[in-house]
């Protein structure tokens, strides 16, 4: 088989689509036309029903009711196999490459049929002329895990069209990339579309994207849909009110004037360390962080971020450097955490904040069940005192759990997240230290959050905040600083940032 | 010069000669164990399954009189020890290092149990290739008597070099052993895959042991692996899961193997036991020179246990 891509787009339409899991019910009744040629946008927040109609569509599910049309036919789905054998493809959101093999090995070895032996001339004389017709340039000679995030997902992509797929589902397509990068991968699906030679439908949750790109949208809430129509007669408020409903969502404090004299509370300097794979490292020449800012440091994943909150919070050693709280020197022991005020927000916090089996009580009380009210070490450590403790901060922080005693692990994402941050802004805080506090949370917790991070703010804690998704530094920040392969290496005010000047040092174009 | 005496030089010449006589049965089974990691996948009862091998090459060698049967019979040992660990793996929540050293333990056990009556008698010899008969100088023919399994061995390697990166099969492999997710994506189940491999990886280590009690030493006797089997999988490591690193390797460890008999050979006779050594020593040098406590190995298969 030589890979084409003469099939045109098709189009697929879901009619009164209905599954459930046991009582529960996932899709109830959607009916959703993603006409030929066209870019669909499907929004929605977690649990909405987005992947579960997706993966009815791709025969990973079998509907309780419902039928699929492709191309005006109706058709029976009931594998994977099914789906591609009519030109329907997906695109995950984590990449489905093989690392260590070459892009022409990934591309020859996902075909149907792969010979025996591989005639490596004739593939890749085959491979280039297919390239020619593709949009994207990309180098197939080199090895996947080489190449960067927005190359891969090109090349995901690509695969799809090289295994003759003219319907793609994309999920949440850009979550890993720069601005630059989800701009130019978009804007060529986009003009293969518009060209009449694919067909997509795009998981989202960035309404920007949405309206720049996509023709139509359908919006997903609790299983049902909630609307559908022309991206052009859509504003982003009529978006979120079908994608969320009536709930009030928590709005975020406003801004207390920031104080450019205000005492320094983190001060970093020189500090190097290894990275991940030990064969580069991490060098942070000089930040200050004052006393009410939030420093937001972008960057695309893997250029260092990580490894320097590690370094903060004592879980990476450091080569050289002093990081200082205060003036005091701080090696993120827990003693100085206790006596600085330094709070810690990591980014996964069933794996970074919590120990999954313990219970909600235990985990809340980490920083406070070895002392009593006045800070002084107890000998006897009072149940009764941690269970009201953290009865009195699941209330306050809306945390949903069946009851204390449950381990920690049985909680949704949201609520882990609120029980780490009931922890962790409880009492005197002066550094918080946050990473990727919202990634994989819905609408309204993302909300919430980030509202109780201002609010740390506003009352005089110094914020550093780690996040790859950058509206999320945008609408906090009071500064941005770009680290970019191991090093800071751009900084700004917020009221001059630009996104296109901050995508490009965080792609290194500088 | 004496042809017989030819001094100094017969020091290089019987490491060489060792490298090559010694070196076999860790080709064998690091290959093996090259494709059984390339999967994601560790088997440690490489071990046991060398030792059975060796025995049972030995027995069928000695019941049937020929060497070529005994090969067969310890490949098919081989073959059933692997796809037994493979099986076995192929559970929720099962370790394959754990379920690797219970059969390293069991291999030889039951290899013992088995071989009792084979200590004895003899069996025929693999056959050499004399490739030194053009020399008269006895320690020239020594070193170049090259047996055919060395040969294949070498082979064997330069072609799973190739077919891992020219093969539909090697390519798999690949997949497989770099991410499970990817290879279920393509339809791949990859416990089959797995299967397959640590089962060819077991029967190339059960030739390995058949080298060892059809040729070199040439016996069967219950400590006829001083530990090939488990240094074969450090040398896996060293080798980087490549091949032909690893036919290099075996070459490396079978020379320092050579070190301490060719020492004594040319008269060095105080503190040569130390050179016995020089194998493990190797290991413990190279494995300490190429980990690193915050780096991961380059060219590891993602999926491997050990590296995740």
């Amino acid at each position: 088989m030589s890979a084409t891509i003469s099939k045109k787009a098709v189009g697929v339409e879901t009619i009164g689509m209905t599954m459930r899991f046991g009582a529960f019910t996932a899709l109830d009744d959607v009916s959703v036309k993603v006409s030929t040629g066209s870019f669909h946008a499907l929004l929605g927040e977690n649990g909405a029903g987005k992947s579960t109609l997706v993966k009815c569509m791709m025969g990973f599910y079998h509907p309780t009711s419902g039928d699929i049309l492709v191309d005006g036919r109706e058709v029976t789905i009931a594998s994977p196999r099914d789906a591609s054998a009519l030109g329907l493809g997906m695109v995950y959101q984590h990449f489905t490459l093989v690392p260590s093999l070459t892009g022409a090995e990934n591309l020859v070895i996902s075909r149907e049929k792969v010979p025996g032996v591989i005639d490596w001339r004739k593939e890749r004389a085959a491979l280039a002329q297919f390239m020619e017709r593709m949009p994207f340039k990309l180098p197939l000679d080199v090895k996947v895990a080489e190449l960067a995030a927005g190359e891969k997902q090109k090349l995901e992509i690509v695969k799809q069209l090289y295994l003759g797929r003219s319907f793609l589902v994309l999920d949440e397509p850009t979550s890993v990339l720069t601005p630059g990068e989800a701009q130019e991968v978009l804007g060529l699906v986009r003009a293969m579309t518009r060209a009449g030679d694919l067909t997509v439908l795009m998981i989202s949750h960035k309404f920007h994207e949405v309206t720049a790109f996509a023709d139509d949208v359908s919006v997903l809430r609790k299983g049902r849909l909630t609307g559908t129509g022309c991206v052009t007669d859509l504003d982003h408020r009529q978006m979120a009110t079908m994608m969320i409903g009536d709930q009030p969502i928590a709005a975020l404090d406003s801004r207390a004037e920031p104080k450019p004299d205000a005492e320094i509370v983190l001060k970093v300097k020189a500090l190097k360390a290894p990275d991940r794979t030990g064969l580069k490292s991490i060098r942070i020449e000089d930040l200050d962080v004052r006393s009410g800012e939030i420093v937001g440091i972008a960057g695309i994943s893997g250029n260092g971020q990580k490894e320097f909150l590690e370094v903060l919070a004592g879980q990476r050693p450091r080569d050289a450097g002093e990081v200082t709280v205060r003036g005091t020197a701080y090696a993120a022991t827990r003693a100085e955490a206790r006596a600085l005020n330094v709070r810690l927000i990591p980014e996964e916090p069933m794996k970074n904040a919590c120990a999954p089996k313990m219970t909600v009580a235990e985990n809340i009380s980490f920083r406070t069940f070895d002392i009593d009210g006045n800070g002084k070490p107890v000998s006897w450590i009072s149940a009764s005192a941690i269970r009201s403790f953290s009865a009195r901060l699941v209330e306050q922080f809306k945390v949903k759990t069946a009851s204390l005693s449950s381990p920690i692990a049985s909680l949704s994402g949201g609520n882990v997240q609120r029980a780490v941050l009931a922890r962790e802004l409880t009492g005197e805080v002066d550094l918080l230290i946050v990473s990727n506090p919202c990634f994989g949370l819905d609408f309204s917790a993302v909300a919430e959050i980030r509202a109780r991070i201002m609010k740390a703010r506003n009352a005089g804690a110094a914020v550093l905040l780690m996040s790859e998704d950058l509206d999320e530094l945008l609408e906090l920040s009071d500064r941005i600083v770009v680290m970019s392969d191991g090093a800071l290496v751009y900084e700004t005010p917020i009221a001059q940032a630009s996104v296109q000047t901050i995508g490009e040092h965080m792609a290194g174009h500088h | 010069m004496d042809a017989t005496e030819i001094g100094l030089w017969g020091v290089p010449l019987a490491i060489l000669g060792g490298a090559i006589r010694v070196s076999t049965p860790f080709i064998f089974v690091s290959l093996g164990e090259a494709i059984t990691e390339r999967s994601g996948r560790i088997n440690l009862g490489l071990e046991g399954t060398l030792v059975f091998g060796a025995m049972s090459a030995y027995a069928v060698a000695v019941m049937t009189g020929s060497p070529w049967l005994g090969l067969l019979a310890a490949a098919f040992a081989g073959l059933c020890f692997g796809l037994f660990h493979g099986w076995i793996c192929k559970f929720p929540k099962v370790n394959d290092i754990a379920i690797g050293i219970a059969l390293m333990l069991f291999g030889s056990g039951l290899a013992f149990f088995f071989g009792k009556p084979f200590i004895q008698p003899s069996a025929p010899d693999l056959p050499a290739i004399p490739f030194g008969a053009w020399s008269d100088i006895p320690q020239v023919q020594a070193a170049l008597d090259v047996n055919v399994l060395f040969l294949i061995g070498a082979a064997l390697a330069a072609f799973l070099w190739w077919a891992f990166r020219n093969t539909r099969a090697g390519l798999i492999l690949r997949v497989v052993g770099d991410s499970s997710d990817a290879a279920r994506a393509m339809g791949l189940n990859p416990n089959t895959v797995r299967l397959a491999a640590t089962g060819v990886g077991g029967a190339l280590a059960g030739i390995g042991g058949a080298y060892l009690s059809l040729y070199y030493p040439g016996s069967w006797t219950e400590g006829i692996s001083s530990g090939q089997g488990l240094m074969a999988v450090a040398l896996v490591i060293f080798a980087r899961w490549n091949p032909l690193g690893c036919f290099a390797a075996a070459l490396l460890f079978g020379g320092a193997g050579a070190l301490g008999p060719a020492l004594q050979s040319v008269g060095v006779t105080q503190g040569y036991y130390l050179f016995y050594a020089a194998p493990y020593i190797l290991t413990l040098v190279i494995m300490i020179a190429t980990s690193s406590p915050s780096r991961s190995l380059a060219g590891a298969p993602g999926e491997l246990s050990i590296t995740k």
